[in-house]
């Protein structure tokens, strides 16, 4: 029997484009649906009753939550394939604990970035650098947090460096000079062929930036 | 495998410590415990756990592994041959044991915590409120999860088990506290059963703290204003 493959998203959400790359890697073939988050779908409320949130991946009528969450699950399912994550248990506790960094540590001050101006906006900004620091620090002179390979981690980090170019447009602040390997490292993997057919391009995106941040009324 | 060097740095009322306590117990794998002193950080702490500085930590041979759900798989992965394994095998089912073990500790204990720092009578009857409907979030997912058998797991305690079962004495004392029984035979009959048979588990006995103690020590962190 074929597998039935739907994941629900919402085309710039830095959480649900790891999905897609996820899947991408692995080559499955997938039906993509656009949610609208303002009017979520019946079946979006059905799978996903706890958070009611993008993205669900849906396989063979089975749900499954939270971005790297399901990134984990792609891996395991379709493990003949681009490991995502390392085989060696030490390395998968590091790439776990440092993907649970990214997502405690990037997630509040990155929204805050383009939520907020003035004194909170430059809280944020300096939180969100120093984040970005420590993970560089972590990176070393690696190509990627995976090693010689794009993996969990860098899955994890390339939805936020979709998001760099207007996070840096929208509080006016530049990344690379603080952080010139991550940068390099993040160049290098958004030409990844998963990401360029994931990802929109950042000008659209941060034209819905622009648009986001009027709602808050920033 | 010979018993490699495994210490753990942790304290005993931690409900994040008992987790890979309980783990190793499963595994039956010897380790030597390091307690820290409540209010101070040991210098092995700081150095092993630099980004958090929070325990639990693992070591390894002398390797740090940090946050206790990823040491559980850490210690699930290692010892794979010994003992039962703490995830299901199919990828389904290891990926709900993840998801609900996120839930509980982004929502559900996030709630159980600001009960003891709740302020008056509206701010604890709506922390209350809030924990019983995660609760009932949790009974559906015993029933899918366990598949009829005991366990989270399954016939034996495993890392969703370990995730919940944890905070099973700090709900007690948070019980003691509201005069109210959060955890409800009458709404919730399966994870009131399932934590009776997770306090009675050998690997979880030895490690569980007794409440009365774990209340004197919540008097200590939390203050309560006089009445």
């Amino acid at each position: 029997m074929a597998d039935k493959v739907i994941l629900l998203d919402f085309w710039p959400s830095p959480f649900g484009v790891r999905a897609r790359i996820a899947l991408r890697e692995k080559g499955v073939e997938f039906e993509y649906r656009e949610e609208n988050l303002r009017d979520k779908s019946p079946l979006l409320l059905q799978m996903n009753p706890v958070y009611k949130k993008i993205p669900v991946l849906i396989h063979n009528g089975k749900p499954v939550c939270e971005s790297m969450n399901v990134v984990q699950y792609i891996d395991e399912v379709w493990s003949d394939k681009n490991p995502i994550l390392p085989s060696d248990p030490y390395q998968r506790a590091q790439a776990r604990f440092w993907v649970d960094f990214v997502d405690t540590k990037l997630y509040e001050p990155a929204d805050k970035i383009w939520q907020t101006k003035g004194e909170e906006q430059e809280t944020a900004k300096k939180e969100y650098i120093e984040a970005l620091k420590i993970l560089e620090s972590e990176l070393g002179d690696k190509p990627y947090f995976g090693g010689d390979t794009f993996g969990f981690v860098d899955i994890a980090m390339t939805g936020y460096y979709s998001w760099f170019e207007a996070s840096e447009k929208l509080a006016n602040f530049s990344i690379e000079p603080e952080c010139p390997t991550l940068m390099a490292s993040a160049k290098r993997c958004l030409q990844r062929e998963s990401v360029v057919k994931s990802l929109h391009d950042s000008e659209k995106i941060l034209a819905f930036a622009y648009k986001i941040r009027k709602i808050y009324c920033v | 495998m010979a018993s490699s060097d495994v210490k753990l740095i942790g304290a005993w009322a931690s409900p994040f410590v008992m987790r890979p306590r309980i783990a190793l117990n499963l595994k039956s794998v010897p380790y030597e415990f390091l307690q820290e002193t409540f209010g101070s950080k040991s210098e092995l702490l700081l150095k092993s756990n630099p980004v958090h500085k929070k325990i639990p930590v693992l070591l390894h041979a002398d390797k740090p592994v940090c946050e206790s759900n990823i040491i559980v798989e850490y210690i699930d992965d290692t010892w794979s041959s010994s003992g039962p394994s703490l995830l299901p095998s199919d990828p389904y089912d290891r990926a709900m044991a993840r998801f609900w073990a996120a839930y509980i500790d982004e929502k559900w204990f996030v709630v159980l915590r600001s009960f003891l720092k709740a302020g008056g009578e509206e701010e604890k009857k709506s922390v209350i409120a809030q924990l019983e409907e995660g609760n009932a979030f949790l009974e559906k997912a015993f029933i899918d999860c366990s598949k009829g058998k005991p366990f989270f797991n399954g016939d034996n305690i495993g890392y969703l088990d370990i995730a919940l079962g944890c905070f099973l004495a700090w709900l007690r004392v948070t019980e003691l506290a509201a005069s109210h029984k959060i955890l409800d035979e009458a709404k919730t009959p399966s994870l009131s059963k399932w934590a009776e048979n997770f306090c009675n588990d050998p690997a979880v006995k030895p490690v569980m703290p007794e409440t009365a103690k774990l209340a004197e020590f919540a008097k200590k962190i939390f203050p309560r204003p006089e009445a």
